[in-house]
């Protein structure tokens, strides 16, 4: 009995409950507000291809960045306990070094693309594993080492671009961007489908998501058990600089143009907030990688919706902000040990009447 | 006999340990700025600027070092700031009184800071997630009562602003041969006075015993017959008051609202306590040693613009290098500390 009562509670979605509900009420919300708000329309875009728009699509397709940061930022959340707040900065460099390689060479080829990608993904990856190694074999917790790059982070970006935001432009480029022709769907929203598709691959044929787990939620039982904790944790902070790459290159591609300032700005905190909206536990442990994304998509599709109610984009912080409070008291563990002591008492009277009825 | 045999193994406790190293950096670093770039290092006038400059980021410090010895953290001191500047500001112009003000600042420093003692400690839900709504919502309610930058021109405020301590014979005589005596503004003698309050809490009253212990071991200092929760909710009041009053010392040194006012605040905030040898595990940490974080941070940013390094990144490129060398630092005096004690 109190099993059954217990599961049906969870909702059979266990973590996936909060997220799940945020988004139907978001998208209820706005169906009340303006029926039209999620039609969507295929349009001509500039360069006469076929594309799906409409503000579900846009949503979708600016929340690209986040939701492949939020991935790798679920998996060094659930290994190491704490979060990595230099994410944007890293973004930054990384953009940088994209940018500062298609300069170099003499024409923007699928070739030379492919080459400042990977670039990119090795500088990403070295920073990953600077804030891993400070983290795994320093023990220093992740917020203050990745309080360092969060730091110089944009600096060095700038840095590598030499004090400038140099701009690029290219068929490629706008392809990766926006749209590969004849394609009607946004590429940024086919490069998360193929990142969820390779951690989900990942996982099952690695051990990565049990180790990582056990890692998380007792870092001297699981080196115990033979995993090597340090490795993993060091591990999950290089898989987020390849994330923090693909983020950063999907976004230099969309604004053709690198600003060390502005690219990706206050990302970690979104990034952060999609990891708890998805129901991780920012302590470690258990994860769910499709929570994260979940998450990810209701921050933005909040955001989108304050702004078709017409609130400016500086102000949006603050109805933000009262949105993120409500979920989380939903969510907190006290309110929900409440609800579910008050749910059972109801159940429990329910069985009882209907006994006395029928003696 | 006990108290010697303590002293033998290590005469020092944590905190003690890593304030000395910071204190020590500090005068080591000052006195190679004195060698090596004698320009304006060597007056007392250059320690003073620091302390003008920086009153409000002391103050935010302190509130920050308590929160991050109970184990929590609060990122929304810089937001909380910016508000109470732009808040304040606003109602001195539209024909308020300077007391009033004061008041205000306490009241919006007090409101944040209870609703996140309140979310954190009763509710259970982690402090980082509280603050970052904090945050946001106090940066988004800057904008919604200003987009543009407000100047006070308020009498009384003004007056108030332009009052400060003048000590002659600390001053030193200019190239055209003027004597420019040694400023203090007030804000700074404000600073100083928190920064002794929560000395002496932290030190001697057993609110403060309460942080350290419930920072250190939440289930002992359960056990011990401490309110954990309560004394978690008054670490964030006491954060959100300072955040109040740092805000009004940091109108009285800009005179003007502004929606970037404090921008990265928080972040400074943070540097500044762990360079002071505060721990964001909890337990560890002192507000002395805050306060020589603020300095060495400061420094470490006058060295590197008084050595010519122009270009706009190198400041920040070193402050994040010197961050790096003192959080290893640490970590590796800790670690060696705590294998010492094993072995004994």
């Amino acid at each position: 009995m109190k099993n059954k009562s217990k599961n049906i509670f969870k909702g059979g979605l266990g973590q996936l409950t909060i997220p799940i509900i945020a988004i139907c009420l978001l998208v209820i919300f706005n169906l009340i507000r303006d029926p039209s708000f999620f039609s969507i329309g295929i349009t001509h875009n500039n360069d006469g291809n076929i594309v799906l728009a409409g503000n579900l699509i846009s949503i979708i397709n600016a929340a690209s960045e986040l939701a492949v940061l939020a991935m790798g930022m679920t998996l060094v959340t659930a290994a190491s306990g704490g979060q990595d707040i230099s994410v944007g900065a890293a973004a930054a460099i990384a953009g940088s070094a994209f940018v500062k390689v298609l300069k170099s060479g003499s024409g923007i080829t699928g070739g030379t693309v492919l080459l400042a990608f990977l670039v990119a993904c090795v500088v990403a990856m070295l920073f990953g594993a600077f804030n891993g190694t400070l983290v795994a074999v320093f023990k220093i917790q992740p917020m203050i080492a990745t309080l360092i790059l969060y730091t110089c982070g944009r600096s060095i970006a700038y840095w590598i671009n030499g004090g400038a935001t140099p701009t690029v432009s290219g068929s490629i480029l706008t392809a990766i961007g926006s749209f590969i022709p004849g394609i009607p769907i946004p590429t940024p929203v086919i490069i998360v489908i193929v990142v969820a598709i390779i951690f989900r691959l990942v996982f099952h044929f690695t051990s990565l998501e049990l180790f990582t787990q056990s890692v998380g939620i007792n870092g001297s039982a699981a080196r115990l058990n033979g995993i090597n904790s340090t490795w993993i944790k060091l591990l999950s902070f290089i898989i987020l600089g390849l994330c923090v790459a693909v983020a950063g290159v999907i976004s230099v591609c969309r604004l053709g143009l690198i600003n060390h300032e502005t690219i990706l700005l206050d990302v970690e905190m979104d990034a952060i907030l999609a990891v708890a909206i998805g129901g991780n536990s920012l302590g470690g442990g258990k994860f769910k990688i499709s929570g994260s994304i979940i998450g990810a998509y209701v921050i933005h599709m909040l955001t989108i919706t304050l702004y078709a109610m017409k609130v400016s984009s500086t102000d949006v912080k603050a109805y933000k902000a009262i949105v993120i409070i409500l979920l989380v008291v939903i969510g907190s563990p006290v309110i929900k040990s409440r609800f579910t002591k008050l749910m059972t008492r109801l159940k429990n009277k329910k069985p009882e009447a209907s006994l006395k009825g029928a003696l | 006999m006990k108290t010697k045999k303590n002293f033998l193994k290590g005469p020092l406790t944590d905190t003690q340990l890593l304030m000395t190293i910071t204190i020590g950096i500090f005068v080591l670093m000052y006195l190679l700025a004195i060698v090596f770039l004698q320009g304006g290092f060597l007056h007392v006038q250059q320690i003073f600027d620091m302390l003008n400059d920086n009153a409000s980021l002391i103050i935010v410090s302190c509130g920050l070092t308590i929160v991050m010895i109970t184990g929590g953290i609060d990122i929304s001191v810089g937001a909380v700031t910016s508000l109470v500047v732009m808040a304040c500001v606003l109602y001195l112009n539209g024909g308020g009184n300077v007391f009033m003000s004061i008041l205000l600042a306490l009241g919006i420093g007090l409101a944040f800071g209870l609703v996140h003692g309140f979310l954190v400690s009763y509710l259970d839900i982690q402090p980082f997630i509280v603050t970052l709504a904090g945050m946001f919502f106090a940066r988004g309610m800057t904008t919604i009562l200003s987009v543009n930058p407000q100047k006070a021109e308020h009498e009384g405020f003004t007056k108030l602003r332009e009052t400060q301590i003048i000590i002659p014979w600390l001053g030193y005589t200019a190239k055209n041969g003027n004597v420019v005596p040694a400023r203090i503004e007030i804000g700074v003698l404000v600073a100083i006075f928190c920064l002794i309050v929560v000395f002496l809490i932290l030190t001697f009253h057993k609110l403060g015993r309460g942080f350290y212990a419930i920072g250190g071991n939440q289930t002992s200092a359960l056990m011990l017959g401490i309110n954990v929760k309560k004394t978690r909710f008054f670490a964030y009041i006491f954060s959100g008051l300072l955040s109040g009053i740092s805000g009004f010392v940091l109108m009285m040194h800009t005179g003007a609202g502004n929606a970037t006012n404090a921008a990265g605040m928080e972040m400074n905030a943070i540097a500044s306590s762990i360079i002071g040898g505060t721990l964001l595990t909890g337990g560890v940490g002192n507000v002395i040693g805050t306060f020589f974080g603020t300095l060495t941070l400061t420094t470490i940013k006058k060295i590197v613009v008084s050595s010519g390094l122009n270009d706009p990144w190198w400041q920040s490129i070193t402050t994040g290098g010197m961050l790096c060398f003192f959080i290893l630092l640490q970590s590796v005096v800790l670690s060696r500390r705590n294998k010492n004690k094993k072995a004994a």
